[in-house]
């Protein structure tokens, strides 16, 4: 009986059967597939409609290039940061000793904060960090220090790499934390018969197991920096010389006079973030062997 | 040693975590000179284009997640019962969004969908709010269908189904009675979130110029000064519920299943 089944079946019900997702498949070419082919064919087209590279080349001023190079950098430095800081943040919850209760609100809080991104977030680090804002002013009247003086300006790269932490910490504490319960009490145990101290059983054992989530968290961080708009325009406006910005300013007024150079513009951002991504993927998959 | 880096790092983070929040909180109470006060809340609640593009971006919400519903959970269910060779592909395109920049995406909506196209959606006010949602429709995607997926295993679809189907039950009985009932807690906790993520959405909503909330803020955030960190607090707060919301319904379930 059951051995019959499967060439009798698809005959005439394998076409139907795919009818299912058709509205899925639909919606996913629509919105999702087709608008971005659209931008990866029109950085590779002239105005005309023609084949050209001309538009890739195009990227290479002074302007396109630094702009690519403070996105990178900034979303390098943010996601470095948020990987440290938000490891050593579910490390202390997962073996530091702490109080159970802590972990709790740990976790409820990371989802809270890793979805406050975008406008309000720059408006909540403009009134604490931002010239007039609470640590500010307290630094100031308290102690004497001006922060402009130490060069420190909110509404700059570096001011830029702190408001992200806000949401990238959280996102890696999200990610990290199943990571680190996956890691076995027996592992630690075998590896402490056997003779090794703390670090030891760290480097030799639990990190190279932790690895792949933790380059993949870091590609995910990566991407996730890369791509934001909202918060870096409502903190800087549209001055500061970052990819998506410069894009943002190139759809609402054509600003690098060719509207193929903006095509170019997103499809670079689609290689970069496509690229962290299947980092990401692929370690996600590697990790999820050891970690069942 | 390691319990004293613990809190070391434990309370490194909270103070990060918790000063932009006391900021914000602090500097929106200061509008009256020398005093705290509500002013700058009083202020946003009297301002009518608050109240329009807050709804505004409401709607938008409960239309992306029905739309969401609508679409996710008959194909997650459908690709659980038939077609499970199909799994792979379909979860690839639920995760393209966090691939692709929401700024690259809508890019490519208003150069594909402008007024000269084939489905010239963006030339006029409906289409363009028809083409926003199917944006933020996008946007929600992986975190929707994850949490349904999720939701879809802990059932047993196939019995359930055959159960349905030899009671006289159509497919459309079969979503709307067996299965949604059954991954009601993840459908929730996929629309808290997809609401979460859409109320303050700025970039879609800013480059398909439609009134929304998250526009809003920008445009009062660059003109004022004590009611945008207001508006940072109320933000703050229906994250804050919308993630709250999830984490009761979760806890909800839990309760029902372990008295059944």
């Amino acid at each position: 009986m059951a051995d019959n089944r499967p060439d009798r079946r698809p005959k005439f019900r394998l076409p139907l059967e795919w009818l299912g997702i058709l509205p899925f498949v639909t919606f996913a070419v629509l919105f999702l597939i087709l608008p971005t082919m659209k931008i990866v064919v029109g950085a590779f087209q002239t105005p005309e409609g023609g084949f050209t590279l001309q538009n890739l080349i195009d990227l290479n001023t002074d302007s396109i290039r630094s702009a690519y190079w403070t996105s990178i950098k900034l979303s390098l430095i943010t996601a470095l940061l948020g990987c440290a800081v938000g490891f050593a943040m579910a490390a202390a919850v997962v073996f530091g000793g702490l109080p159970k209760r802590v972990r709790g609100p740990l976790l409820t809080f990371s989802g809270v904060a890793s979805n406050f991104a975008g406008v309000p977030l720059a408006f909540a680090f403009i009134a604490t960090l931002g010239p007039a804002g609470l640590v500010t002013l307290w630094l100031k009247t308290e102690f004497g220090i001006n922060l402009r003086a130490y060069g420190f300006n909110l509404l700059s790269f570096w001011g830029l790499v702190v408001t992200y932490l806000f949401f990238q910490i959280p996102l890696m504490i999200l990610i990290i934390i199943p990571a680190l319960d996956g890691l076995k009490r027996e592992w630690r145990e075998a590896a402490e018969v056997l003779g090794a101290t703390g670090a030891q059983y760290w480097r030799m054992v639990a990190f190279p197991i932790l690895f792949p989530s933790l380059l993949g968290t870091f590609a995910l961080l990566f991407a996730n920096a890369f791509g934001a708009v909202a918060t870096a325009f409502a903190l800087t406006g549209p001055q500061l010389n970052i990819v998506p910005i410069k894009l943002f300013a190139q759809i609402r007024g054509d600003v690098l006079g060719n509207p193929n150079l903006g095509y170019a513009l997103a499809f670079g951002m689609i290689v970069i973030t496509g690229m962290a991504n299947v980092v990401y993927i692929v370690l996600r998959t590697r990790s999820e062997r050891w970690l069942k | 040693m390691t319990r004293l880096f613990a809190w070391g790092a434990l309370i490194f983070g909270c103070l990060f975590f918790l000063l932009p929040l006391v900021g914000m909180t602090e500097f929106s109470l200061k509008m009256r000179r020398g005093v705290y006060s509500f002013d700058a809340y009083v202020r946003v609640f009297e301002d009518p284009t608050f109240w329009a593009t807050f709804s505004y971006s409401l709607t938008l919400a409960a239309a992306t997640i029905v739309f969401g519903v609508f679409l996710v959970v008959p194909t997650a269910y459908w690709v659980r019962l038939k077609l499970p060779q199909a799994r792979p592909v379909i979860e690839f395109i639920t995760l393209l969004p966090l691939v692709i920049p929401a700024i690259v995406i809508v890019f490519g909506y208003i150069r594909l969908y402008n007024t000269s196209s084939f489905l010239p959606l963006t030339g006029s006010a409906i289409g363009t709010d028809i083409l926003l949602t199917m944006g933020y429709a996008t946007l929600a995607l992986p975190y929707m269908y994850r949490a349904v997926d999720t939701g879809l295993r802990t059932i047993d679809v196939a019995t359930l189904t055959e159960a349905a189907q030899s009671l006289g039950a159509g497919w459309f009985t079969i979503l709307a009675r067996i299965i949604l009932p059954n991954v009601l807690v993840a459908v929730l906790s996929g629309a808290f979130l997809t609401l979460a993520i859409v109320i303050g959405e700025f970039t879609m909503a800013a480059l398909l110029n439609r009134p929304a909330f998250g526009p809003f803020m920008q445009l009062l955030g660059a003109n004022r000064a004590y009611e945008p960190p207001a508006l940072a607090v109320i933000a703050f707060a229906i994250t804050w519920a919308c993630m709250g919301l999830i984490q009761l319904v979760t806890r909800f379930s839990k309760h029902e299943r372990a008295k059944a």
